[in-house]
C-alpha cells in the first residue's frame, strides 16, 4: 500500500497544535527501543530520563539553568527562521557573547563594582550581535550563503576561545590550567534562591525574551514584515519591505540573544572562561525553535523538554550506566519526528489509487 | 632530501583532499537533481564510524569501506524519505540529519575510542613507484584516491554526456516540466540522494581508514560543510570541485606544516584557516549574483509534490 500526499486547502490547525506532541511520543517510542537494545528496561529508562529530574527541587533548578540558554537562543532563531534567514551559527555567537562579556572581569578585575554585571551582559549581547552580523553582512552585500558562513564561524569562535584561555587570558595564578581567573562576586549573575538550588536569573531573561518575541510578532511593524517576507519575499518586496534590512535585523537580534545566553552561562553557571563553555546549546536551540513551532510559548515548552534530555542523560548515565551520547541521538530524533509530523499540517496522507477528490 | 619532503607534502595534501572531493562530488549530483542535502557532515561521520567499525571487527579494510558506504546510503535514505516522500523542508531536514548523525556516531563509536584501527594500505605498483618525483604520487597512493579521480571523470561524463545525466539535470532545473514529460521526479531524486549518501559514507570511511586509522568523536570536524561550500565554489561543475578540493586540502596541510615548523602565529589561528578560507571563497564566488543564479540548479531546495 503506497501513500501519497494531497495538499490541504488550508493548513490544519489541529495538526499544527498536535504535531509536536506526536513527535515527542514517537521519540519516546524510539527511546524505549534504544533502551531495550542497550539492555535497560524501557520504562525505567524513560522514567529516569524524563520524569525523575522533575521530582526534586535541586534538579528543577538544574533544569532552569539548562533551559535558559536554549530558550534565549531559540527565541532569536525563531525570528531568523520565520524570515527565511538560516542562522545556524548560534553556537559561535554564544561563545563570542561569553568572550566579550568576560573581557571586563578578566582584564580589569580591579574595576569591579555594581555596574560590572550589567556592563558584562550588555557587552555579551553586543559581541554575539556583532558576530551574528558577519554572515548577515556577507549575505546582503556579497550574496554569500548564510548557512555555510554562519556555520564556519562556529569553528572560528571555538578556536578563538581556545586561544584566549590558553594564551593571553589564562589565569597567571592558575597553575597552567587553560582557564581565566575566577570571576569575583560582583561579576557573577546571582542565584534566584541560594538556599534551594543553583538556578540563576538567566531563566528570567529567557522568559522575558519569549514575551518580547510574542509582542514583536504580534504588535509591531517589524513583526509583520518578518511574517510577510518569510511567507513570500516577493510580496514583501511589493509592499516595500527591505529583505536586506530584515536579514541584518534578524541576525543581529538572534546573535545578540545568543551572546546574552553565552555571558549568562559564563557569569551565572561557570564563573570563568574555559576552553568549552557550551554542550552544543547553539545547535540544540535549532531543535527547540522547530519543536516550539517558532512561537514564544512553544519555545518555552520545547526549551524545557530539551533541557530535560540533558539532565535525563546525566541521570541515566549515573543510575543506569547508559551512555550520555544517547542524549544527542534523542535530540536528533526529536527534530526528525517534528519535521515529519509537520507535513501533516499542509498535506493529507491518502492511499494512492484513491481517485476521488484529486 | 629536499624533494622527498615535497613529495611527502603532496601526498598528505592528496590524502586530505580526497574525502572533501568525494563528499562534494556526491553532493554535486544531489544538488544537480534539485535537492539540497545539508546532512553531508552527518552522513560522513556515520560513514567514518561504520568504516572504522566494519574494518576493526572484520580485520579487513574493504569490509570497512563497504560498511562506510552502506552507512552513508542508509542515512541519506532517511533524509530521502522525509524530503522526497513527505516533502519536509530540505534545509531543516538536512540539519537534523547532521545533528542525528553526529549523535548516533558518537553512540555507535563509543567502544571504538582509543582502539587501534585497520589501515587501508596503499596500492603497490612495484617499480613504478620508484620513478623520481612523480612515482609515489601517481602510483603509490591508497585505492580510494584513484577512485576519487575516477569519480570526477565519471560524474562529469554522466552529467554532460549521457541521456540519464540530462534527465537528472532537467529534474533539477524544472521539476514541473520534468514531471509533465512523464519523468519520475521523486525516483530520480531518490537515486541522486542515495548516490550522495554513498559518496559521503565513502569519504567518511576514508577519514577513519586512511587519513587516520582511529575513531574520534566528531572526527569529520566540519569537512562535510566544507564539501557543501565546495559545490557552490565549483558552480556545480565536477572538474572545478577537483580544483577546489585540492585547494582546501592544500590550505589544511599547509597550516599543519606551519604549526609543525613553529611559525610565530597562534596554532588556533592556523587551525581556523580552512574555515576562514571557506568563507572568503564563498564571498568571492557569490559576489556576482547573476552568475550564481545562472549556475544554480533552478529547483534547488524546493520540495516537489506531484499535482495529480
Amino acid at each position: 500500500m503506497a501513500l501519497e500526499l494531497v495538499k490541504r486547502p488550508s493548513p490544519s490547525r489541529l495538526f499544527a497544535a498536535l504535531s509536536p506532541f506526536i513527535a515527542f511520543a514517537l521519540t519516546l517510542l524510539a527511546g524505549a527501543l534504544l533502551f531495550k537494545i542497550q539492555g535497560v528496561p524501557p520504562l525505567a529508562g524513560l522514567y529516569t530520563y524524563f520524569v525523575e529530574p522533575l521530582t526534586e527541587t535541586w534538579s528543577l533548578h538544574e533544569l532552569a539553568i539548562k533551559a535558559a540558554p536554549l530558550i534565549l537562543i531559540a527565541v532569536g532563531l525563531a525570528v531568523c527562521f520565520l524570515s527565511n534567514n538560516w542562522n545556524i551559527g548560534a553556537e559561535g555567537q554564544f561563545i563570542l557573547g561569553g568572550i566579550f562579556g568576560s573581557a571586563l572581569p578578566v582584564l580589569y578585575p580591579e574595576l569591579s563594582n555594581n555596574t560590572t554585571l550589567p556592563v558584562m551582559l550588555l557587552m555579551g549581547a553586543a559581541g554575539g550581535a556583532l558576530f551574528g552580523l558577519i554572515p548577515a553582512f556577507l549575505k546582503v552585500k556579497f550574496n554569500a550563503n548564510e548557512i555555510l558562513t554562519s556555520l564556519m564561524l562556529v569553528y572560528v569562535a571555538q578556536l578563538l576561545l581556545d586561544w584566549l584561555v590558553r594564551g593571553p587570558w589564562r589565569n597567571p595564578a592558575g597553575f597552567g590550567f587553560p582557564q581565566t581567573r575566577a570571576f569575583d562576586e560582583l561579576a557573577r549573575l546571582p542565584a534566584i534562591d541560594n538556599m534551594a538550588g543553583r538556578a540563576h536569573w538567566g531563566i528570567a531573561f529567557a522568559l522575558i525574551a519569549a514575551l518580547a518575541l510574542w509582542w514583536l510578532l504580534r504588535s509591531t511593524r517589524s513583526g509583520f514584515e518578518i511574517r510577510v517576507i518569510g511567507a513570500s519575499p516577493r510580496a514583501g518586496a511589493f509592499a516595500g519591505f527591505s529583505s536586506k534590512r530584515l536579514t541584518l535585523f534578524a541576525f543581529a537580534l538572534s546573535g545578540g540573544l545568543a551572546g546574552l545566553a553565552g555571558i549568562v552561562e559564563v557569569s551565572g553557571t561557570i564563573g570563568q572562561l574555559q576552553p568549552s563553555i557550551s554542550p552544543g546549546y547553539g545547535f540544540t536551540a535549532i531543535i527547540v525553535a522547530f519543536l516550539g513551532r517558532l512561537n514564544p510559548a512553544g519555545i518555552v515548552a520545547a526549551g524545557t523538554v530539551l533541557a530535560l534530555t540533558y539532565l535525563g542523560g546525566e541521570a541515566a548515565q549515573m543510575s543506569l550506566g547508559l551512555s550520555d551520547k544517547a542524549v544527542r541521538v534523542f535530540q536528533g530524533l526529536l527534530l526528525f519526528f517534528v519535521l515529519a509530523t509537520d507535513t501533516l499540517i499542509h498535506y493529507q496522507l491518502r492511499r494512492s489509487g484513491d481517485t476521488h477528490g484529486a | 632530501m629536499e624533494h622527498e619532503l615535497i613529495v611527502n607534502v603532496l601526498l598528505t595534501i592528496a590524502t586530505a583532499s580526497t574525502p572533501l572531493l568525494i563528499a562534494a562530488m556526491g553532493e554535486l549530483v544531489v544538488e544537480r537533481s534539485g535537492v539540497l542535502n545539508l546532512g553531508v557532515e552527518g552522513m560522513m561521520v556515520i560513514g567514518a564510524v561504520c568504516g572504522f567499525g566494519g574494518a576493526a571487527l572484520s580485520g579487513n579494510p574493504w569490509v570497512g569501506v563497504l560498511a562506510g558506504i552502506s552507512g552513508g546510503v542508509l542515512a541519506s535514505l532517511l533524509f530521502g524519505v522525509l524530503t522526497l516522500s513527505i516533502a519536509t523542508n530540505q534545509v531543516a531536514t538536512g540539519l537534523s540529519l547532521t545533528l542525528l548523525g553526529l549523535g548516533l556516531s558518537g553512540l555507535l563509536g563509543e567502544s571504538f575510542v582509543g582502539q587501534a584501527g585497520v589501515k587501508l594500505s596503499a596500492v603497490d605498483m612495484g617499480p613504478l613507484t620508484e620513478i623520481p618525483y612523480v612515482g609515489r604520487f601517481l602510483f603509490g597512493q591508497d585505492p580510494i584516491f584513484y577512485l576519487s579521480l575516477l569519480l570526477v571523470a565519471c560524474v562529469s561524463w554522466f552529467l554532460f554526456r549521457t541521456r540519464a545525466g540530462l534527465v537528472l539535470r532537467a529534474v533539477g532545473d524544472s521539476h514541473d516540466s520534468a514531471h509533465a514529460l512523464g519523468l519520475s521526479v521523486v525516483k530520480i531524486r531518490y537515486a541522486a540522494v542515495a548516490f550522495g549518501g554513498a559518496c559521503a559514507g565513502l569519504a567518511g570511511a576514508h577519514l577513519s581508514l586512511v587519513y587516520t586509522t582511529q575513531w574520534v568523536e566528531n572526527m569529520t570536524a566540519g569537512r562535510g560543510w566544507i564539501a557543501l561550500a565546495l559545490v557552490v565554489f565549483a558552480s556545480w561543475r565536477p572538474w572545478r570541485v577537483l580544483a577546489g578540493a585540492y585547494l582546501f586540502g592544500g590550505v589544511t596541510i599547509g597550516q599543519l606544516h606551519a604549526q609543525a615548523f613553529g611559525v610565530a602565529v597562534p596554532s588556533q589561528l592556523l587551525s581556523a584557516l580552512p574555515y576562514l578560507a571557506t568563507i572568503v571563497v564563498l564571498v568571492l564566488i557569490s559576489r556576482n549574483k547573476r552568475l550564481t543564479i545562472l549556475n544554480t540548479p533552478a529547483c534547488l531546495g524546493r520540495p516537489f509534490v506531484p499535482n495529480r
